[in-house]
């Protein structure tokens, strides 16, 4: 197990990884958005608003994914004590916190001329609300330490205890009477027109490929800081 | 190796009862997590005149009706299992109209009638162009309009 915690390893694969992930990120984002904002059609009810739907709901997606490798990579840190995955709890922290606050935003701007309101209290606003805040405490958390691994292990805890709030966000529109509309792809098919669920997924997947590179990038750079910091604690070590 | 056994069971088993705990709980906040009530809720339940409550369902088709001043609507609420008469005066969302959903606060008055102080549209998950709404909505009629076969 321990062979891949190496750092060396992980930088040789990271590099090319996180260039490929960047462009081609990049590259279908932008199709997919002028796509849905340009060319896919307005709904029958919602009209031009339902653009609006092209960023919120790949983030909804990804920032719930990156939840479950937060997750991941907490149960990794506690069981495994594995080093690479303190690093990758540090580096998708802050990402997936980005992505949670774009969904709530965007959110709340399609809910004022749809719904009528920017906010209610209803299952699925208040759990996803939850997992903004989780992110934030995992940042929160594994930064308020001097120990870089302390950090890690007390917000490893905390990752693992969000987890619960997973399954709460994806069933809420379905245990409770909830504002927000139900799932619109499930396993059963999609009830959004192709016309408008292609360039939904195009912008998904360019989305995610654009947290992937910058959580890359960010692993990356907290393995040159600690290799800048073990550095500087040899040097001071040989003039003392 | 035996102290990581150790901690992915401790782990394993810390999961396993956030996961149980939650189960438990979670269905049994059924009620007090509901965002509203549907009319069928408000039936079963007996809800007092005065006491406020919010109130959620479908507008019944061919039941909206506007005052003279222009910004009273009447209504009926539906959850195709029961109905209730539903008042609201002030401006209404651009997605609120007959057959879509709504969600209203207010409290019901002596003679069973809600009276609505705020009124939001619910969406549903269907999302298609006016195009496709348009067609759908032809061929449903059509479908009413065609005389039932008898089947074989």
């Amino acid at each position: 197990m321990h062979r891949f915690a190496n750092p060396a390893r992980f930088l040789k694969i990271a590099r090319p990884l996180t260039v490929a992930a960047l462009v081609l990120g990049f590259a279908l984002t932008a199709v997919g958005l002028w796509w849905g904002v340009f060319h896919a059609p307005p709904d029958y009810l919602q009209g031009e608003s339902v653009r609006i739907m092209y960023l919120h709901v790949p983030t909804a997606w990804i920032s719930m994914g990156s939840y479950l490798g937060l997750g991941i990579a907490g149960i990794t840190i506690l069981v495994w004590k594995h080093p690479l995955a303190e690093v990758a709890l540090e580096a998708l922290a802050p990402v997936g916190a980005v992505y949670a606050g774009v969904c709530l935003l965007t959110g709340s701007i399609w809910g004022r001329p749809t719904w009528g309101t920017w906010w209610v209290w209803d299952g699925r606003l208040t759990s996803m609300l939850v997992l903004f805040f989780l992110f934030l405490g995992v940042v929160a958390l594994a930064g308020a330490f001097d120990e870089r691994s302390r950090g890690a292990r007390a917000a490893a805890v905390l990752a693992i205890v969000g987890l619960i709030n997973l399954p709460i966000i994806k069933f809420s529109v379905e245990w409770w009477n909830t504002l927000h509309q139900s799932a619109s792809i499930t396993l059963r098919g999609s009830s959004i027109h192709p016309d408008m669920l292609y360039p939904l997924l195009t912008s998904a997947v360019g989305l995610g490929l654009l947290m992937a590179s910058a959580v890359l990038m960010r692993m990356r750079a907290i393995i040159a800081e600690q290799r800048i910091a073990a550095r500087r604690a040899r040097l001071a070590g040989d003039a003392a | 190796m035996k102290p990581k056994h150790q901690r992915l069971a401790l782990a394993g088993a810390a999961v396993a009862a956030l996961g149980i705990a939650a189960a438990l709980a979670l269905p049994a906040l059924q009620d007090q997590a509901a965002y509203f009530y549907a009319p069928a809720d408000v039936v079963a339940k007996g809800v007092a005149p005065g006491q406020a409550i919010r109130l959620g369902g479908l507008v019944e088709k061919g039941s909206l009706t506007r005052s003279a001043d222009g910004l009273t609507i009447h209504f009926r609420v539906t959850d195709r299992l029961e109905s209730v008469p539903v008042d609201y005066t002030g401006i209404v969302p651009d997605l609120f109209r007959e057959g879509q959903g709504m969600i209203a606060d207010g409290r019901f008055d002596a003679d069973g009638t809600f009276k609505a102080e705020t009124l939001l549209a619910k969406h549903d998950e269907k999302y298609m162009p006016p195009e496709v709404a348009k067609a759908v909505e032809k061929a449903e009629a059509a479908a009413k309009a065609r005389p039932e076969k008898p089947t074989p």
